[in-house]
Formats: structure tokens, C-alpha cells, sequence
């Protein structure tokens, strides 16, 4: 049996852009996240030093982490939605 | 804990229960094919679509358990909403458009593509039962949980209600009605959510957390010549036995006809026994709280703040806090919190809880659960090894996936992902406020971590104990709906149409999915019933290393890398789910569920992830290369 989409998609000529760019902001996040892990593990003190607004960096890389992802959420839907756009024409309507 | 019962949170309760059964009618009439059973005919909205995301991933993990991991064990809960929120951006980048691109119903369909497999229809089909399996553990747990001060019934009763419930639900409407009911509750949770943070905040930092608090008892004592203590003071209470286990002492205490233990602790240079939180087991099988019938209420809730430090003062109260001054604050403060301990004492069992004056220092960043200063090897690979099974987590649950197939476009699918991240994300900041305000508001109950967010919840008023135990329950019915979808599609449409090409018209297909919902759910009461009492967080941190391990690798060589094979793809999954499952039954955590000393587990960590998720890509990398050159494609993708 072929194995189709529920529902039906145009071919998407702006697919392989959108495929570089997520892998590019994956591995920025990536970073980011493994240096708050390689800080827990290895110099856990550090967690315990305040470094804005009384926060200490636990607390401050913690909430930095779940807002970048949302910046980073938003950048990627701008660009990809200005390439589909651009590559296969203004809004790609179902 | 014994816990009154007010008939408002049960009218609420069983309002909200009748909303979603309605709902559940109503798509009912409407889902006739299974495009529509399966993914909603793939004609949900990218809003509505989002925020269901919301609700399906908000489950009883985010809310009743990493809350009640905050509050018993500060910041190391708060890194699972972290890691469960980092999991969204590989979800996002990685794995959302493609799989929306090749996908139908099911992972499955997703994974299978490329190659019209046989092995790999079978290999998704079994990881998706038991990724779901595991994730629907916690759920049932935390169940059985909510309904026991909410409706005064035994775990097994909200279990068995949450099961019944969902089948209802997902054997009726299947996909569109488990959506509508997952954005209903998602956004709830996130208003409520919102609400009882901004009551912590307005309430601050009190050394009388709550009206009816238990003043608990310490009382000053000598020790004399021959090692042992002498009470200082006509307390009243007499010394009647004697424990020590490793560096602790317990003295056994009587008064008024009632015994219990208490704690020998060295303050400022002088020795107290501090009263502890015991449950008795006796010979004849009766079971004592703090030395008397449960129905004497004596076991009861705790946490509160030792010393409260305010813009350099010592306190007894703060008054309003903002966001930041609320962290900062309980930083500079102290906090008391309850150790567990368990010993024999002649034929008797107990197992206790002694209070321990924690700085905030040491709540407000990783330690306390998970070790990390001075910790063994052992304990930083546990950690990285979390951290790792959370951040690739989320990209492989099978019912967080389908949940892509159910908008019309990729764009809808890109939209509607960035819609959960933001509302996901808002919800993960807020659990630190509401772990936290459970720790110092004297509401914890020992018994269970899980229910510290719906008990704060209650001692700041009924009406929003009541909605947010509703929404809390609605949390597990959306959920455990999302992972019944997920299930039965594997078994209907993976495994039965599918893999073992059984002839199935179109309704067939549907009753088969049906079906297939009833079996799982009932597996699923049996399984939460026996499972009562462990942290939901916890659990549901090992249903995302199986997950990691069995289906990311798949994925990710899929879209990545073109040698990869149809036999590398299967290997890979089986060995994953094998590897993550067998290391998981032989760790410490299962060795105490057990009943064998944690020490003696075959395999020294909890979290497997580390090892497993590398084994499973090599698995695949090699199997690939040795199985030569690549199946021919059904169908290439854009």
C-alpha cells in the first residue's frame, strides 16, 4: 500500500532551504543546552553564582533556555514562511 | 493522608467530565472515515492545533509532577520542564515539516516512506505500543492521585475513572474529539496555571504558611554519660525506644497514650529531637500515622520556611513579591524540608520523614535530587544521560508525532509547533513559582509528590482547588486520549491492516481502531493501579529515554542520510527499545521498587539514555552498511 499524507501537499520548493536552516538553529540550541548540562556537571558551583537582577545562573540560564527557544521558534517560522513565499509563490494555500 | 471532601470541587469535577463526554458525542456523529478517525481529516487548525499540542504535551508529568518535584526537591524538577520544553526545538527543526511531508496516520506511515517495509512496520508499531505504554503509566499514576482528595476515593477508583473515561472518548470520536478535548484543557491549565502563580506572588514569603499549619514539636535534650538522650523539659513526653540507622537516631516517644518518632538533630551547639512523619506498619497488619489510626488525622501536611531573608533583614513575612524577588528571596532564606528514612524496629516497619533546615542556596540550583557536587561518575553521567533523554525525547513520542497529521499544510504544521513552544514554555516557567509556593505553604503531603500543585491550589480556597483539580484532571484525560489514539493506531492500522494485511473496509479499520483503544486502556488501569506512588516526572522521564532510543535514530538517518537501510531502520528500533527497557528494570530506582537495596541494581544508573541512544545509531550506521545497497524508493521526497 503507497503511504500518502492525510492531507494532500504541494511540492514544496523551499523545502531543502528549511531543512538547512532548522539543522543550523538545532545545533546553536544544541550548544547552548550542552553548555548549561557540561556547567551542571562539571562546575556545579557556578550554578549558585547571581548574575542579573539577583537571579543566580541556574535560574537565569534555565529561564534563558526555554525563551531563546521561542525567539528561535519565531525567527525560523519567518524565514522559511519568506522562502516558501518567494519559492513557491505568495502563500502556500491548501 | 486523609483528605475532607467539599462537594464543590465534585460538582466541578463531574461538570467538566459531562463537557468533554459531550464533546465527545457531538465529533462522534461527525467521523465517519479513518482519515478522520486517525488524524481529524487533517483539517484542525494551526491555532486550535498548537495549543492542543499544549494540551497532549502538558500532561500529568508537567503539572502534578515536576510541581510536586520543585516541591519536594527544589531546582532538579525544574530541569525536567527545561528538558521537556529544549525536546520541542529538535521537534521544531528537525522533525516537524518532513514528517508532515511523508507521514499519514501513524509514525509508522512516517518511517516507512521511504522503504514499504514489512520489519519496519512492525519495529514502529511495537515501539510506538511501548513508548505509549510507558507514558501511560505516569498518566494513570497521577490519576489515581488527583481523585483521592478530590472525590475521597482510593487510587485505584481515579484509575479506573480516568480509564473508563478516556476509552469513551477515543472509542467514540477518536482524533477530532481527543484534539478539541487537549486544547480545552491546555488552555485552562495555562489560565489557571497563571492565576494561582499570581497569588503566590501576592501572598510572598510567611513563616505561618497557613491557618491550620501543624506546629511541629522540637524538643531540647542532653545526652548522658552513657550516650543516650535525656529530655530537658516537662513536655510530657516520655522516651520509650531507641533506633539509630547509619548516621541518624530515632527516639520512640510517648505521650497521651500515643507513640512516635522523632529525630535526634545537633543545632548551634545543642541536641533536639525533632518530630517526624511516620507510617507504622504493626505485625497484625494495621498501619499507624504517627502512632495512630489514619482516621485520626495526625499525619500531616508540611513544608515551610525556617528564617525568611528580606533586602538583608530577617523576616516573618515579605508581602507581595514580584517575579524575580520571589526567587531571589527564598534564595537568601531557609527552607524546611522533609528527608525520608525507612527501619525496622523489632516486628514493626516504619517508614518516616525527619524535617531538615535546607538553605535556599541549595533549592534554587541542581543538587538535591540529582547529585552533582562531589558525585561519583556515576551520578554526572545520570545526569548528562537525563538531559540528553529529554532533550531528544520529545521529537520521538509517537503520539506527540501523529499530532502533525492532523493540519493541512506543512506551514499549519510549522505554525501550529511554534504556537505550543510559546504556550509550553510559559507553562514551564510558571511551574517553578508553583513548586516552589507548594514547598513553603505547608501543604506537602509525603505520600505523594504529585499532588503538591492541586494542594496549594486548595489551601488558597476551594474554587480553585476545584478548577484546577478539574484541569488537572482533564490534563490526564487529554493525554492519556492522545497515547490511546497513538496505540490503537499502531495495533489497527500498523500491525493489522498493515503488517499482517488483514482485509479491513474502511469502517473495519475504524472498529479495529476502537477495539484496539479498549484493550490498551484496560491494560492501562491495571497498570496505573499497580504502580501507585511513584513521581510521575520520573517516569515520564524514562518513557522519553525509551523513545530516544528506539525511534529518534530512526528518524533523524531517515531524513539525513542516504544509506540508511529498510533492515538498519527495524534494528535499530528493536535494539533501542530493548536496550533502554532492560537497563531501565535493572536500575536502582526499580531495584528499590523491588524491594532490594538500590546499591545492588546490575545497572548503576536510572537513566539510560546515554548509552542507549548511541547504541541504537550505531546499530543502524552498521546494519545499513552490512545490508549493502539501499531499497529501491516507493516515493521520493521533496
Amino acid at each position: 500500500m503507497l503511504h500518502e499524507p492525510a492531507a494532500k501537499l504541494e511540492k514544496d520548493n523551499a523545502a531543502s532551504y528549511k531543512s538547512k536552516l532548522g539543522l543550523k538553529l538545532f545545533f546553536v540550541y544544541g550548544l547552548v543546552y550542552a553548555g548549561f548540562v557540561l556547567i551542571g556537571v562539571l562546575r556545579p558551583a557556578w550554578m549558585g553564582v547571581r548574575v542579573v537582577w539577583g537571579l543566580n545562573l541556574a535560574i537565569f540560564y534555565g529561564f534563558g533556555l526555554i525563551l531563546f527557544a521561542i525567539v528561535m521558534g519565531f525567527l525560523y517560522h519567518l524565514a522559511c514562511s519568506r522562502m516558501e513565499d518567494k519559492l513557491n509563490g505568495k502563500e502556500e494555500k491548501q | 493522608m486523609i483528605y475532607d471532601v467539599s462537594t464543590l470541587p465534585v460538582i466541578i469535577f463531574f461538570v467538566f467530565v459531562a463537557l468533554v463526554l459531550i464533546l465527545s458525542f457531538y465529533f462522534a456523529g461527525k467521523t465517519k472515515s479513518s482519515a478522520s478517525y486517525f488524524a481529524a481529516g487533517g483539517t484542525i487548525h494551526w491555532g486550535v492545533n498548537g495549543i492542543a499540542f499544549a494540551g497532549d504535551y502538558l500532561s500529568a508529568a508537567s503539572f502534578l509532577g515536576i510541581c510536586g518535584m520543585i516541591a519536594f526537591a527544589g531546582y532538579d524538577g525544574f530541569l525536567y520542564s527545561i528538558g521537556f520544553l529544549a525536546g520541542w526545538v529538535v521537534a521544531l527543526f528537525v522533525v516537524a515539516e518532513p514528517l508532515k511531508r511523508m507521514g499519514k496516520f501513524t509514525f509508522t506511515d512516517a518511517l516507512d516512506y521511504k522503504f514499504n517495509s514489512r520489519s519496519i512496520k512492525f519495529s514502529a508499531a511495537i515501539s510506538t505500543l511501548v513508548v505509549s505504554i510507558f507514558y501511560l503509566i505516569p498518566q494513570m499514576v497521577g490519576a489515581g492521585d488527583l481523585v483521592v482528595p478530590m472525590l475521597g476515593l482510593p487510587h485505584w477508583a481515579g484509575v479506573t475513572i480516568v480509564g473508563m473515561v478516556v476509552i469513551f472518548i477515543v472509542a467514540t470520536a477518536g482524533m477530532t474529539s481527543t484534539t478539541y478535548v487537549q486544547f480545552l484543557k491546555g488552555g485552562l491549565l495555562i489560565i489557571f496555571s497563571i492565576t494561582l502563580t499570581a497569588i503566590i506572588l501576592h501572598k510572598g514569603l510567611t513563616r505561618e504558611p497557613s491557618p491550620g499549619h501543624h506546629e511541629y514539636i522540637s524538643l531540647e535534650v542532653t545526652n548522658n554519660p552513657f550516650g543516650d538522650v535525656a529530655l530537658n523539659d516537662d513536655s510530657g513526653y516520655v522516651i520509650t525506644g531507641h533506633k539509630s540507622t547509619g548516621n541518624s537516631s530515632f527516639y520512640l516517644l510517648e505521650k497521651d497514650g500515643i507513640s512516635n518518632w522523632f529525630h535526634l538533630v545537633e543545632r548551634d551547639g545543642d541536641m533536639y529531637l525533632d518530630e517526624m512523619l511516620t507510617i507504622s506498619e504493626l505485625p497484625s497488619g494495621e498501619v499507624l500515622y504517627n502512632g495512630a489510626p489514619r482516621d485520626d488525622r495526625l499525619f500531616y501536611q508540611v513544608g515551610h520556611l525556617a528564617m525568611i531573608m528580606s533586602d538583608g533583614e530577617e523576616v516573618d513575612m515579605t508581602g507581595p513579591t514580584n517575579p524575580f524577588s520571589f526567587l531571589t528571596k527564598i534564595e537568601d532564606s531557609e527552607v524546611v524540608r522533609y528527608i525520608r528514612t525507612s527501619f525496622g524496629y523489632g516486628d514493626i516497619s516504619v517508614e518516616g520523614w525527619y524535617p531538615e533546615i535546607t538553605p535556599g542556596t541549595e533549592i534554587m540550583r541542581p543538587g538535591l535530587f540529582y547529585r552533582l557536587e562531589d558525585a561519583s561518575i556515576w551520578e554526572r553521567l545520570n545526569f548528562v544521560s537525563l538531559m540528553l533523554a529529554l532533550f531528544l525525547g520529545t521529537a520521538a513520542l509517537p503520539h506527540i508525532l501523529i499530532r502533525y497529521y492532523t493540519v493541512p499544510s506543512q506551514r499549519d504544521a510549522r505554525k501550529s509547533t511554534i504556537v505550543a513552544i510559546a504556550a509550553i514554555g510559559s507553562f514551564y516557567i510558571l511551574t517553578l513559582y508553583m513548586g516552589l509556593g507548594a514547598m513553603i505553604n505547608g501543604v506537602l503531603d509525603m505520600e505523594s509528590s504529585n499532588m503538591s500543585g492541586p494542594l496549594l491550589a486548595r489551601s488558597f480556597g476551594l474554587g480553585l482547588f476545584a478548577m484546577i483539580s478539574a484541569v488537572a484532571f482533564a490534563t490526564v484525560l487529554g493525554t492519556v486520549s492522545g497515547l490511546i489514539v497513538a496505540s490503537s493506531g499502531a495495533i489497527a492500522h500498523d500491525l493489522m491492516d498493515t503488517f499482517f494485511k488483514i482485509e479491513m473496509d474502511d469502517r473495519g479499520k475504524v472498529r479495529a481502531g476502537k477495539v484496539a483503544a479498549f484493550g490498551v486502556g484496560v491494560f492501562a488501569i491495571i497498570i496505573g493501579i499497580l504502580l501507585k506512588g511513584m513521581n510521575v516526572s520520573f517516569l515520564v522521564g524514562l518513557a522519553f529515554a525509551v523513545a530516544a532510543s528506539s525511534n529518534l535514530p530512526a528518524i533523524v538517518m531517515i531524513l539525513f542520510w542516504d544509506k540508511t537501510t529498510s533492515k538498519g531502520v527495524s534494528s535499530s528500533i528493536l535494539i533501542g527499545i530493548v536496550s533502554s527497557v532492560l537497563l531501565i528494570l535493572v536500575s536502582p530506582s526499580m531495584f528499590e521498587r523491588y524491594g532490594l537495596p538500590p546499591e545492588s541494581a546490575l545497572f548503576p544508573m536510572d537513566n539510560p539514555g546515554i548509552f542507549t541512544i548511541p547504541l541504537s545509531f550505531l546499530t543502524l550506521v552498521t546494519v545499513s552498511l552490512l545490508t549493502g545497497k539501499r531499497q529501491p524508493e516507493i516515493k521520493q521526497s521533496n
